[in-house]
């Protein structure tokens, strides 16, 4: 049986992690905001990018002449995964439910005998990964001075990849991040980055007819050229974007989690010290009794 | 006829202006083209450069554009800039950063015809710049 001191002790410290856990958790709120109305700010430019794109890709798909960045190099032997996780912890399952991912489809691809390597955008999924494919890693990119992810960031990435793919070093690229659907639910997402993954056929070719009457300057051939290279930072940008909003709104839940906890704990204690000092209580009682009984 | 286009700038992390305007001048790839309602369908990549807007009102703005491209239809045009700053918030770091991440990409360059695309995006932004120091911008 613990004594009084102690347990009293032990509230104290559960209640100053309590406090902290509360503060992380509303502060992950406040950034959660932000994040969101960060994500939303930068959906028309990735809309509007994807619908030329496709519409382009459409009507230059009877050539399928198309640029490599599209139709691919031909083979499918090396692969580049871009894992993109966060620079913090205590945000729950959220970074290891994307490393897992990842984990999962580098195992299938070792399977069938094709060569891996890794970027890793964050400190956390490079942590995780170097234990068992530390050996993969190509590079690692760090975001931990960047407050605001900016476009800047996602251009230095995509900058990143387009090197190593003119340089021949991989033929498809995969971009890992955790899509974010609600404050509760983050889907960690794989998507084929390299070649482009543009929409299916048949929407291809009505948004094909919708730009038909347009005119090019440059033509079609260079214009697209000249917009998948971008299309790839956009795309970063995109799952970079929605990753700090995962990101915050993992941590929101984990910490309300925390907190509620705490709480339990605080009420379990308390219960425990209150019957301590009530036992201790009585049984001074009994002492100081006793002894005037055998006086 | 309408004497306004809806004109719309959009960047990868907002949307810049949304609004109707009566005439845009637009650095395109090749050449600047002004674009006036009832514009000819057409799309364009972008070269660096000052787009020039003048509003319903007749007053006229003007917004540094790089990289990217303008879809122009009868009544709307669509800017997609990789980065745009209204000329008033230009200041010499931005510049000198541009100029910079330009030359880099120069001595980056592997083939001709890379190096010779940066070269021509180096000399753009020289030119743009000085403009705007004439201009008594920065």
């Amino acid at each position: 049986m613990p004594s009084l001191k102690e347990l009293r002790n032990r509230i104290a410290s559960v209640k100053a992690t309590q406090k902290i856990t509360k503060a992380m958790q509303m502060v992950a709120a406040a950034k959660l905001r932000r994040a969101q109305s960060a994500a939303e700010a930068a959906r028309p430019y990735a809309e509007r990018m994807e619908q030329v794109l496709a519409g382009l890709a459409g009507s230059l798909m009877s050539v399928d002449a198309g640029p490599k960045l599209m139709v691919g190099t031909g083979r499918d032997e090396t692969h580049l995964l871009v894992v993109c996780t966060s620079e913090r912890g205590l945000c729950g399952g959220f970074n290891s439910s994307i490393v897992r991912l990842a984990r999962e489809r580098i195992a299938l691809l070792q399977a069938e005998g094709k060569t891996v390597k890794i970027l890793c955008v964050g400190r956390k999924g490079y942590d995780q990964l170097k234990r068992i494919y530390g050996g993969l890693i190509v590079e690692t990119i760090s975001l931990r001075e960047v407050k605001q992810v900016g476009f800047v960031n996602a251009q230095d990435i995509g900058r990143k990849v387009l090197e190593m793919f003119d340089a021949g070093d991989f033929d498809v690229c995969t971009l890992f991040y955790a899509e974010f659907r609600s404050v509760i639910s983050q889907v960690p997402t794989g998507q084929q980055l390299i070649p482009a993954n543009i929409a299916d056929p048949e929407e291809e070719k009505e948004a094909a007819q919708g730009l038909a009457t347009y005119e090019f300057e440059p033509d079609e051939t260079e214009i697209l050229a000249d917009l998948l290279p971008r299309n790839i930072t956009v795309q970063i940008f995109r799952a970079l974007l929605e990753n700090a909003a995962s990101e915050q709104g993992a941590r929101m839940s984990a910490m309300d989690n925390a907190t509620r906890n705490a709480g339990d704990m605080i009420d379990k204690l308390t219960l425990n010290y209150n019957r301590t000092r009530q036992a201790q209580i009585t049984k001074e009682l009994i002492e100081i009794i006793s002894g005037a009984e055998a006086l | 006829m309408a004497d306004t286009i809806r004109f719309e700038l959009v960047s990868p992390e907002r949307l810049l202006m949304s609004e109707d305007v009566r005439q845009v001048d637009v650095p395109g790839a090749e050449g600047d083209f002004g674009v006036m309602p009832q514009h000819a369908p057409m799309i364009s990549t972008l070269r660096a450069g000052i787009m020039m807007v003048r509003d319903a009102e007749g007053k006229e703005r003007e917004v540094f554009v790089r990289g990217g491209f303008a879809e122009v239809r009868p009544d709307l045009l669509t800017v997609l800039a990789e980065q745009a700053i209204p000329v008033e918030e230009i200041d010499e770091a931005v510049l000198a950063q541009e100029i910079t991440n330009a030359e880099e990409d120069v001595a980056d360059a592997r083939d001709d015809e890379t190096r010779q695309k940066a070269e021509y995006h180096l000399s753009r932004l020289k030119e743009v710049f000085a403009a705007l120091k004439a201009a008594g911008h920065s």
